[in-house]
Formats: structure tokens, C-alpha cells, sequence
């Protein structure tokens, strides 16, 4: 057999298999978990496996379906039925999702085996999934890096093999900028595009749930299965899904598409050779038949601010859930009310959770809610009208995804201010409410003073994200450009060297 | 406008029913203000004529018939209590 190992197949390819009966789901899923039993230990991207209901599901499934018999890791904040449900937070240390949240129904219903829970910074804060109570997820291209987060372990998971996709949630960046950092594709849809209910939320004008995949036929594929309206969240758009993997093929002909390049995006502190792949990604965008023009997105440098009020604002009113009555942690013999919520929250949230719910509260407190909430709130409708400008000229806007590599672990944790700015080209495409792609475009090679200097030679290539971002509901345009752009390199063909997979 | 030197971590964290250790406190007064710092330059901003708005694409007035239906049963909603009994949660004293 000269066929590549299982795991190492996309999710159109094991589909085909599967749906020619060259394989059953029951073989795909004991080869899937063969992968994980021996590279997960070294990267540890899941926080909970049951392949034992995961079996149980191949069974019985319908290969015939669009997803039929394809497992999808699932960041642990999406609810499954019977599964834990943590959000990497002590909190919810023991929780068990009651039911299913309406992109799992939907996943179901397309033939997808929803078999595992991966690592994430806790209730989905923070840019490297370091702020997991639980564990530190590594980045498959070098071990001693992060793989970006929130969704780093969905991430981390898809790019080294261990799970043919995944699903994330972007606030501010979680799901485009770990798939940069590990060298995959995740896609943030437009606000309202896929259904929030049964995921637990952290910002709930800014959350989406999305794919993280090895092409982006594959989110293309996920897309279709998850997005639509749903009753049951009434923030979910009441619009046609259309089926994005029909649209992708255009034949890599990009003729007559509008490309816009912000001159605000090419900020001081990005890392050249981030410039440099991306600038040459720009060039081979523009050989595929793309116009290249120069748009102005003028309240860029204010995101981050707009994004921190808002965000933690939010979180802070929904994270008052979480008070040790229905679920979740209670502290031990409070003396009353107030000691219980307290010390539950206290015992409960980690310290990035805490700061968040802090900052959160004092922006909406009396007295300030003016001068800092309803002030960001008006900001982020400037940026929103940005972008509405930009669009008018532009079918897309064309960025890196991150303004550096994977850093290495432990690198950033002490100053959150600069965690946040990871997110700097990310956030303002959830305060616009609108969709984005982050795709594969080249290699950093790392080489940091102190291995120079002890005369090691670390010259570990380190993946570099292009940023699509669409207007609303054109996410069949980002990844159509996307898909172009992909089928022209060979980027998504280089695999991590820890993914090799011995026949 | 509100200073950053006006955040006063010990009582936000009273708000928000979030006991902090002496260290946290003092931690996150810090990175906090720097926050707040590095946020003031959203003052620069001329917002006197925006509304705030959040949406790219707004809806409105979402309804539904308000009619019973199959939910949660009993047990289900109970199922990750911390503390359970006779089907009912078992909550901390409210009322002295």
C-alpha cells in the first residue's frame, strides 16, 4: 500500500475512502487513536478522549454523509453531550455537558464523531493556551513554543496529525491566530453565522465558533455543515448557508478580484521575516490574477483598547454564572453568602480569568461606565465603519494573521499587555462582527541568542498565518482566495517533523 | 475623563464577589493600571457624533411563541450540582 498513513490525511481524503468503503470509521478511529496514544504525550493537545462512545458512533454512521465517519477534536468549551465540559478552569473541573450545543448537533448530522475535548486557555482568555489550569499544549513545529490559543490545542491537534479537524472559538483572534502559529487554516465566521448555543460564553457580541483544518477545503467542508440559523441563539443570522466547498473552485483564477492592503497593518514590531512571507504572499495573490489596492483602515491602532473594554466587560457579566449554586466548584463550609461566592470564585479562576473579570467590572461600574465602556462601544462602531469603507473598494483585506511566530513558552505570561497586543491584527474583525481566514504562507526560521550562544544551532522553522478578512456573510470569498492562493504553494504539504508518520 | 489611577482593585474585586489574595491585589493594581494607561489613547477619539452600535449585520426584535416545551428534566438540571437533595439544590443560607 502506498496510501499515506490515516491520520495523516485531510478530511476530504479520508472521506472519499470512506465513502468508496476503503475503510471503515471503526479503522479510522483506532488509527486516530493509535496517532494520539503516541504523539500526544509530547504535545498533549486534549484534555478528554471517549473513544469508547466514539466506537459506538462508527458503528452506526452514515458514510455516505458529507462528514460521514470523520472524527473533529472539539475545544473544551463546546458542550457534548456526556463529555466534560472545563474550559480548562478548575471551576469546571467536573462538569458534564447535559446536551449537545447546536454545532455538535449539526456536526452529527452531517456524519462527524465528535470524540474528544482539546486544551484551551481557560474560558477561552489568552493567546497561547498557557492559561490552562490543566496543562501546557506545545507547539508541533517546536516543542518548546505555544501553540497560539485560544484553540491551541484544536490547533495543535489538526497540525500534528492528531485529529483531522477541529473546532475553536474566536473572541478576538482564538481560532485564526493558534491555526497561524501552527501552520494550519481556522476560519472566525461573521458574527451571527454559526450558533453560540451550548457554548459557554466569554464575549457574547464577539464569540463564533469555526474550523481549524489541515486545508481549506476542509474548513470549507466544516463550514457547511456548521453554519446556519438556529432558534435557539437570536443572535444567529436568519440567511441562506450556501455550500462554500462548491464555491471554491475557481479554477486558481483570481482575475478581477479586489485585494486591499491597509497601510495601518504594516505597524512597527512586526517581525521581518512575518513581513517578508507575507509581502510575498501579497505578490503571488497578484499573480493569480488579484488587483492589489491600497485601503485605510484608520482606528486599527485603537483596537486593542476597544477590545479589552468590551471583552472583559462582557465576561465579567457572564462569568457571574459561576457561583458554585447550580454547577461547577463550591468552596467548603462557607460561614455565608458572601464567603461562598468569594472563596468558589476565588478557589475557582485562574489568574488570568481574574484580571479579566476585574478589569471587566470596573469598566461597567458607576461612575466609569461612560468614560470607558459606552467610549469603546462608540470607537468600536468607527471601526466597524472602517471596514464598511475599506469594502467598498476591496473584495478582501489581505494582513498577516499574528505580527510574530510562535513565541516560546513562558516568553509572554508576565505582562498581559503584551499577550494582548498577539492579537493586534485579529480583534478588530470580531469588533466589526465580521469573517476571516488564516492560511499558511511560509516559515520563520527561529534562532534565538541563547541557543547561539551555547553554540547550539536551533534553526526550527516556525509557521507564518496570511489573514483574509471578508465582509459579512462572504465567507465563500475568503475561501475561494483562500483556496487559490493555497492550491498555488505547496505550504499546506509541509508537515511538522514530529508529524512524520512511519508506514 | 476617569483616571487610570482611579481603579481600586480590593473594591472592584468586592463587586464582583471575587476574593483576592493580598498579592493578587497588588499584581493586578499594577498590570491593571498599565492597561488602563496603554487604553487611554481611546480619549483621543472623537465619538461626539457616533452611536454606539455593534453589529456589521443587526437584527432586531427576535420573538418567539411562548409555549411550553420538552426540556432539562429534573435530574438533568441536577446532574452537576455541587450539593443535591430531595431533586432540589442545596444552597448556602440566604436569610440570617
Amino acid at each position: 500500500m502506498s496510501r499515506p498513513a490515516l491520520p495523516a490525511l485531510n478530511i476530504a481524503d479520508l472521506q472519499s475512502l470512506l465513502r468508496r468503503r476503503e475503510v471503515s470509521p471503526r479503522e479510522v478511529l483506532d488509527a486516530l487513536q493509535a496517532r494520539i496514544e503516541d504523539i500526544d504525550p509530547k504535545v498533549e493537545a486534549y484534555l478528554s478522549i471517549d473513544f469508547e462512545a466514539a466506537a459506538r458512533e462508527a458503528e452506526k454512521v452514515d458514510v455516505d454523509l458529507p462528514l460521514g465517519g470523520v472524527p473533529i477534536a472539539i475545544k473544551d468549551i463546546i458542550n457534548v453531550a456526556g463529555q466534560p465540559c472545563t474550559c480548562a478552569s478548575k471551576i469546571l473541573r467536573n462538569y458534564r455537558a447535559p446536551y449537545d450545543a447546536t454545532v455538535i448537533r449539526k456536526l452529527r448530522a452531517a456524519g462527524a464523531i465528535p470524540f474528544g475535548k482539546t486544551n484551551m486557555d481557560e474560558f477561552a482568555m489568552g493567546s497561547s493556551t498557557e492559561n490552562s489550569s490543566v496543562k501546557l499544549t506545545r507547539n508541533p513545529w517546536d516543542l518548546s513554543r505555544v501553540p497560539g490559543g485560544s484553540s491551541g490545542g484544536s490547533a495543535a491537534a489538526v497540525a500534528a496529525d492528531a485529529a483531522f479537524g477541529g473546532l475553536g472559538t474566536d473572541t478576538g483572534g482564538s481560532i485564526r491566530q493558534p491555526a497561524a502559529l501552527s501552520g494550519i487554516v481556522g476560519v472566525k465566521p461573521t458574527y451571527g453565522r454559526v450558533s453560540r448555543f451550548g457554548v459557554v460564553a466569554f464575549a457574547s457580541s464577539l464569540d463564533q465558533v469555526g474550523p481549524l483544518t489541515k486545508t481549506v477545503r476542509d474548513a470549507a467542508l466544516i463550514m457547511t455543515a456548521i453554519a446556519g440559523h438556529d432558534p435557539q441563539d437570536s443572535t444567529s443570522l436568519n440567511e441562506p448557508v450556501p455550500d462554500y466547498v462548491a464555491m471554491l473552485n475557481s479554477n486558481g483564477n483570481l482575475k478581477g478580484v479586489r485585494l486591499g492592503l491597509p497601510k495601518e497593518y504594516m505597524v512597527e514590531g512586526i517581525d521581518p521575516q512575518v513581513k517578508a512571507a507575507v509581502d510575498a504572499a501579497v505578490k503571488q495573490l497578484q499573480s493569480l490574477g488579484a488587483e492589489i489596492i491600497d485601503v485605510s483602515l484608520p482606528h486599527t491602532d485603537y483596537g486593542i483598547a476597544v477590545y479589552y473594554f468590551l471583552a472583559t466587560a462582557e465576561a465579567s457579566a457572564n462569568l457571574a454564572r459561576f457561583d458554585g449554586v447550580r454547577y461547577g466548584h463550591r468552596a467548603e463550609n462557607p460561614k455565608d453568602l458572601l464567603d461562598h461566592y468569594g472563596r468558589t470564585r476565588e478557589e475557582g479562576f485562574g489568574a488570568e480569568v481574574k484580571r479579566r473579570i476585574i478589569l471587566g467590572t470596573y469598566v461597567l461600574s458607576s461612575g466609569y461606565y461612560d468614560a470607558y465602556y459606552l467610549r469603546a462601544q462608540k470607537v468600536r462602531e468607527l471601526i466597524r465603519q472602517d471596514f464598511a469603507k475599506a469594502f467598498e473598494k476591496a473584495d478582501a483585506i489581505v494582513s498577516p494573521t499574528s505580527p510574530v511566530p510562535a513565541f516560546k513558552l513562558g516568553e509572554r505570561t508576565a505582562d498581559p499587555l503584551q499577550m494582548y497586543l498577539a492579537d493586534i491584527f485579529t480583534n478588530t474583525g470580531n469588533l466589526a462582527g465580521i469573517c476571516g481566514i488564516s492560511v499558511l504562507c511560509g516559515f520563520a526560521k527561529s534562532a534565538s541568542r541563547t541557543d547561539s550562544s551555547r553554540g547550539e544551532i536551533d534553526n526550527k522553522q516556525l509557521p507564518i498565518g496570511l489573514q483574509l478578512l471578508g465582509k459579512a456573510l462572504d465567507e465563500a470569498r475568503i475561501l475561494q482566495i483562500a483556496h487559490a492562493y493555497e492550491q498555488s504553494t505547496d505550504w499546506h504539504k509541509a508537515r511538522p517533523p514530529l508529524a512524520k508518520i512511519e508506514n | 475623563m476617569a483616571d487610570p489611577s482611579d481603579l481600586d482593585v480590593a473594591y472592584v474585586a468586592k463587586l464582583a464577589r471575587l476574593n483576592l489574595t493580598g498579592e493578587e491585589t497588588c499584581l493586578f493594581q499594577k498590570q491593571l493600571s498599565d492597561v488602563l494607561k496603554y487604553a487611554a489613547k481611546l480619549r483621543e477619539v472623537d465619538v461626539s457624533r457616533v452611536e454606539a452600535a455593534a453589529h456589521a449585520i443587526p437584527v432586531f426584535n427576535v420573538f418567539r411563541e411562548d409555549e411550553p416545551r420538552d426540556w432539562f428534566t429534573a435530574e438533568q438540571a441536577l446532574s452537576n450540582a455541587p450539593h443535591k437533595a430531595n431533586n432540589l439544590f442545596i444552597v448556602t443560607k440566604v436569610v440570617e
